[in-house]
């Protein structure tokens, strides 16, 4: 039973990380019916950012407390990885609105390996050490669990992003008009909704929730490099499909589902037979078996529009 | 209120309008009439800025608003209900009201729209919690019309309002348009293949065909007129 339970949390804390990568795939298909595969890289540089702003920040912020000055790495984590997802829409999405959706999907692969080996030029192609940006240690009095205080804040901060998404899509006029685009974007620039600005701050919100996922997957990996966007980027779609392409919820619960069964597979390889090396195949059996019986995901839904 | 000179467009290497000009005077119900492609849809989107216009001038309250995107003129009062409805199936009633009313920041003033809007059209105010996506297609049109109201628009642009609608209702919807244009003193352009039934609401008509302007008069004038009995009235 504890072994269970230590797999579920080391399987939630990762999937965590999905969701929030995941979040990022499902609303921009929400508004422009593409899939973003540049996604996954922005993860990335969001990691590298992480870095580099702990490094940078550390000597002139000596008396602030840890919890503080990771808050302020994870902020500025996400306002840098916002603004390039907003400029990677801008310079190479905009310019192909009206174009067919396979020219923007083969140029999202284009930006994809752009950023990625931009980064190993910049970042060389070595993985890096990701700073602690809290001290790890085990919290106590669970028994037989080793459960480190990083993981539950993970868990913790991710659940308050969470809710704030869901905030900023339910209750906010800029939520609406996201919601609105996704449905019919015609009918909401009939409604003066500018969609070049929405579909602009879905980029920027998306890619924000990615730099948080990188933050996090960092501290707990604690080794980044320029390609450590890659499969992380192709798991977290496979949890958007999973959930629903399209569907926030979908996402989320998409992502949590998968990281735990990646963990649990390695966790009981030996039970099940299936080599631990095999954890990455465990997230494409998975895509496989859902194009193969539900392709809607979990979450997909179409109420279409009577006529 | 809205003047059109000349106005041509098209939708790639094909022409749907030939030089349109047509005037629609403030207060007054205007409808164009005609046969399915006569260019009726694709006169009010290149209104509105979805089609783009190859030549010629739209003004609007006295503004060149030719070739404007879409969104910036609903801040101008023009307010387009489009074939098809084109309501946002997953909202509720009352968020796509809200969508309606997305420029405007007169918090007490909208929610007074609303009420006249739930008013006018009890049927929303029964299902306002509802996804919009449940409604009956009569019931989706006036969602359509009083999404648009919220917007307070001058000028309210409807297309083929009656399209898929079960009589009754269409009677109903007529009538919601007659009352708005006269209790808001709401200037209405309507695009309406039921050409009895536009001519009868209607001050002035056009009838078009093939992309040009076939008549231009009175809308009484236009159900007495012998040619557009046969064509359009199947007298």
């Amino acid at each position: 039973m504890n072994e269970f339970l230590q797999q579920l949390i080391n399987g939630l804390s990762l999937g965590a990380v999905y969701a929030l990568i995941a979040l990022g795939y499902t609303m921009v298909y929400g508004v422009l019916r593409f899939i973003n595969f540049a996604h996954g890289d922005v993860f990335m540089v969001g990691a590298f950012a992480g870095m580099y702003f702990g490094r940078w920040l550390k000597p002139h912020l000596v008396g602030w407390p840890e919890w503080l000055f990771a808050g302020l790495i994870l902020l500025l984590v996400m306002v840098a990885c916002a603004a390039l997802g907003g400029l990677v829409e801008r310079l190479a999405y905009k310019p192909l609105r009206e174009k067919p959706r396979l020219t923007v999907l083969i140029t999202a692969i284009g930006v994809s390996l752009l950023l990625e080996y931009t980064g190993q030029l910049i970042f060389g192609a070595a993985p890096r050490g990701f700073p602690s940006l809290l001290t790890s240690a085990p919290i106590a009095g669970l028994g037989g669990l080793h459960v480190s205080n990083i993981q539950m804040i993970v868990l913790g901060v991710t659940a308050a992003l969470l809710m704030c998404l869901h905030y900023i899509v339910m209750r906010t006029r800029m939520g609406l008009a996201m919601r609105a685009l996704s449905l019919n974007p015609t009918a909401a620039s009939l409604m003066g909704v500018n969609n070049s600005v929405v579909i602009s701050f879905t980029f920027g919100l998306g890619s924000a929730l990615a730099g948080a996922g990188a933050v996090f997957y960092a501290s707990l990996y604690q080794a980044i490099d320029p390609f450590m966007g890659v499969l992380p980027g192709m798991k977290a779609f496979v949890a958007a499909v999973l959930g629903g392409i399209g569907s926030l919820p979908g996402a989320m619960v998409g992502g949590l589902i998968l990281g735990v069964i990646e963990t649990l597979v390695v966790g009981y390889s030996q039970v099940l037979g299936v080599p631990p090396g095999y954890r990455d195949a465990v997230a494409f059996v998975i895509l496989i078996l859902i194009l193969l019986f539900k392709p809607s995901g979990l979450f997909g839904k179409t109420l279409k529009e009577k006529v | 209120m809205l003047e059109l000179e000349n106005v041509s467009a098209g939708y790639g290497s094909i022409a749907a309008l030939h030089g349109i000009s047509l005037r629609v005077e403030k207060g007054s119900i205007v409808t164009l009439v005609g046969a399915n492609g006569a260019g009726k849809s694709s006169t009010l989107r290149t209104v509105s800025g979805l089609l783009k216009a190859r030549s010629g001038r739209v003004l609007f309250c006295g503004e060149d608003i030719t070739n404007w995107p879409a969104h910036r003129l609903v801040g101008r009062g023009l307010a387009h209900v489009p074939e098809g409805r084109m309501i946002f199936a997953n909202l509720t009633v009352l968020e796509n009201l809200k969508m309606g009313a997305y420029l405007r920041r007169d918090g007490a003033g909208i929610a007074a729209d609303l009420e006249f809007v739930l008013e006018t059209f009890p049927r929303l105010r029964e299902r306002r919690s509802q996804q919009a996506g449940t409604l009956s297609g009569g019931e989706q049109q006036m969602l359509a019309i009083g999404r648009a109201l919220m917007s307070k628009p001058r000028l309210l642009m409807l297309d083929e309002p009656s399209l898929g609608i079960a009589p009754l209702l269409v009677k109903t919807i007529f009538e919601k348009i007659v009352q708005v244009n006269r209790e808001l003193d709401l200037t209405v352009l309507l695009v309406e293949q039921n050409a009895h039934l536009a001519l009868e609401v209607s001050h002035f008509g056009y009838v078009l065909e093939t992309g040009r302007i076939l008549m231009a008069d009175r809308s009484e004038s236009l159900r007495s007129n012998p040619a557009v009995q046969a064509a359009y009235l199947g007298a």
